[in-house]
């Protein structure tokens, strides 16, 4: 954050990809492993939670300078959940039936700890609109994550695809519905979610690899996937 | 691919010791394969197969993969096969032991570093995810003995755990008789004791299996079941708790090293299958009693340690 003034968009990039909060940081993991029994749900509870990520995360960056640091976490707390109640309160309105299918959850969104570890680490230190830009990748990054989860085992533990329900022949692999096979495939999710990521959309200085290969001079440009395959053929 | 110097696996120690007390159990199992081959026809056949295959393609789909060294040899992915196959009801579709091998072969085995890295029994958990996730096909594949050799239409039957545990019909001395020699309902590998306790003995003649946790796995249950005024002979006879005691709480990955260690083992199991069986709501809980026991040997290692001159051999 050399030129913080600055409106930086890869922000919500990294958001999604590289800083996923729930593949790469492992926060969250309540709700995540909680209301991902349905795609939809993944995708309410997404939407909530970005919801209120933003608002609280744009306001903590405008009363930066204002918050005293020895109290700043109950300050934190106190904004995202007068921001929460607005959201609950909002969904009870709207979407009753999404609201009783999160429960609890929605006003858990309070405690969650993506929003206190943003607002911590980035909020508190940035100008409104890369905070903006952050907030929302973070929350879509977490959107996608919960869908992801949710479609997987919508469909292979509830035998629905995205609230279709499949034919009854379909076998439906009850445990992938219940919290251990959130574990389940939230572990394979990040195994696949880390290889794509490390593959085509590291930002990193990684890869030393091709370097070494020598055998790809425009390793930048050329599309990463067939890279590896080149060095491997070049060294040895 | 692999140009750099490995052991040879075969010249391995470990491997071969490996191998042989695999192809001891397997020895230990085949009268109880044979028995509920011959009670329960072509489909108890077709399922302990399908379950053997599965698994040790899954081991070498995965060493594959992973570019490990080829181990399928050591027969331990045979044996994991063998062991679901024989936990499973002899009428269940074929697909659902293939699962359940992937389960136990790629998530608890492989996953978890491969051969002895494992802190669950991979068969029970395989098994253990069929029957939560299939709970109507794994409850109601049973059926009675003899209906027909090639008969694969399934006929559901009670089996005897769930008539005396949950109906509460007391056993006659025929019905001993009968549990002793196989000639009940059940899953492929628990309906025959006689063959589950010769294949044990051959176990613990060979020393492949040390007699503490099946001891004081199966006293424990019979002891408590008394006390609780069952029929504990009866009890332990039935379902899979001979299965479980010999061949499954005695995987040396998944249980304590102490001697001590073990008994502690045994007789945590066998308070939870009792109280599974009697107060729980499945009637039987051998699998899910091993796995809880599993999941606390790290805590027994921890204050039971072997004795220091134990170690040299």
């Amino acid at each position: 954050m050399a030129d913080s003034k600055r409106a930086d968009f890869s922000l919500i990039k990294k958001g999604i990809l590289e800083e996923n909060p729930v593949y790469t940081s492992a926060l969250a993991l309540c709700p995540t492993l909680a209301v991902t029994v349905t795609a939809v749900n993944g995708l309410g509870m997404g939407i909530a939670t970005t919801a209120v990520l933003t608002a609280s995360c744009l306001l903590v960056s405008l009363l930066r300078n204002v918050i005293p640091n020895a109290v700043r976490i109950p300050i934190f707390i106190l904004i995202c959940a007068s921001f929460t109640t607005v959201v609950q309160f909002l969904l009870q309105a709207y979407l009753p039936a999404l609201n009783d299918a999160l429960g609890m959850f929605i006003a858990l969104i309070a405690i969650n700890c993506i929003i206190l570890a943003r607002m911590e680490s980035f909020s508190s230190k940035n100008p409104a609109l890369n905070t903006t830009f952050d907030a929302i990748g973070m929350g879509l990054g977490f959107t996608l994550a919960l869908i992801i989860i949710g479609i997987i085992r919508e469909f292979i533990g509830g035998g629905a695809f995205l609230g279709f329900a499949l034919p009854e022949a379909f076998p439906r692999t009850t445990v992938l519905a219940l919290p251990p096979g959130g574990f389940f495939v939230l572990a394979f999710v990040i195994v696949i979610f880390t290889k794509f990521r490390d593959k085509f959309f590291s930002g990193k200085p990684k890869p030393a690899k091709v370097a070494v290969g020598g055998g790809c001079a425009s390793a930048k440009a050329c599309p990463s996937a067939d890279c590896p395959a080149k060095d491997e053929g070049g060294s040895s | 691919m692999s140009n750099h110097v490995d052991t040879p696996v075969l010249a391995n120690p470990e491997f071969a010791k490996t191998r042989r007390n695999m192809s001891y159990v397997l020895i230990a199992l085949a009268p109880t394969t044979l028995v509920g081959v011959y009670f329960f026809g072509i489909s108890a056949l077709l399922v302990v197969l399908v379950s053997v295959l599965s698994s040790v393609a899954f081991e070498w789909i995965y060493q594959k993969l992973a570019k490990k060294p080829i181990t399928i040899n050591d027969l331990s992915a045979t044996v994991t096969g063998l062991l679901m196959g024989l936990t499973l009801p002899p009428s269940i579709p074929l697909w659902m032991p293939v699962v359940g091998s992937f389960v136990a072969i790629i998530i608890v085995k492989q996953l978890f570093g491969g051969l002895g890295k494992n802190f669950l029994n991979p068969a029970l958990v395989g098994r253990g995810f069929l029957a939560i996730s299939y709970a109507a096909p794994m409850s109601t594949g049973f059926r009675y003995p003899l209906t027909g050799w090639l008969n694969v239409d399934t006929v559901s039957a009670a089996t005897p755990l769930l008539r005396v545990n949950a109906n509460g019909v007391a056993p006659v001395s025929n019905d001993y008789i009968m549990a002793l020699f196989g000639n009940i309902p059940g899953s492929i590998g628990e309906t025959a004791a006689i063959a589950l306790l010769i294949g044990g003995l051959f176990l613990l003649i060979t020393k492949t299996i040390s007699w503490h946790i099946p001891v004081a796995f199966i006293g424990t249950t019979f002891l408590m079941t008394h006390l609780l005024g069952e029929h504990a002979l009866y009890q332990i006879l039935l379902g899979g708790l001979l299965l479980g005691a010999f061949f499954m709480a005695t995987d040396p990955s998944s249980s304590p090293i102490s001697p001590l260690g073990k008994i502690l083992f045994g007789v945590g199991a066998g308070v939870l299958v009792v109280f599974i069986r009697l107060f729980g709501g499945y009637p039987e809980g051998v699998a899910f009693a091993i796995l809880l026991m599993n999941l606390v040997v790290p805590l027994i290692d921890r204050f039971i340690k072997p004795r220091a001159r134990k170690v040299s051999e």
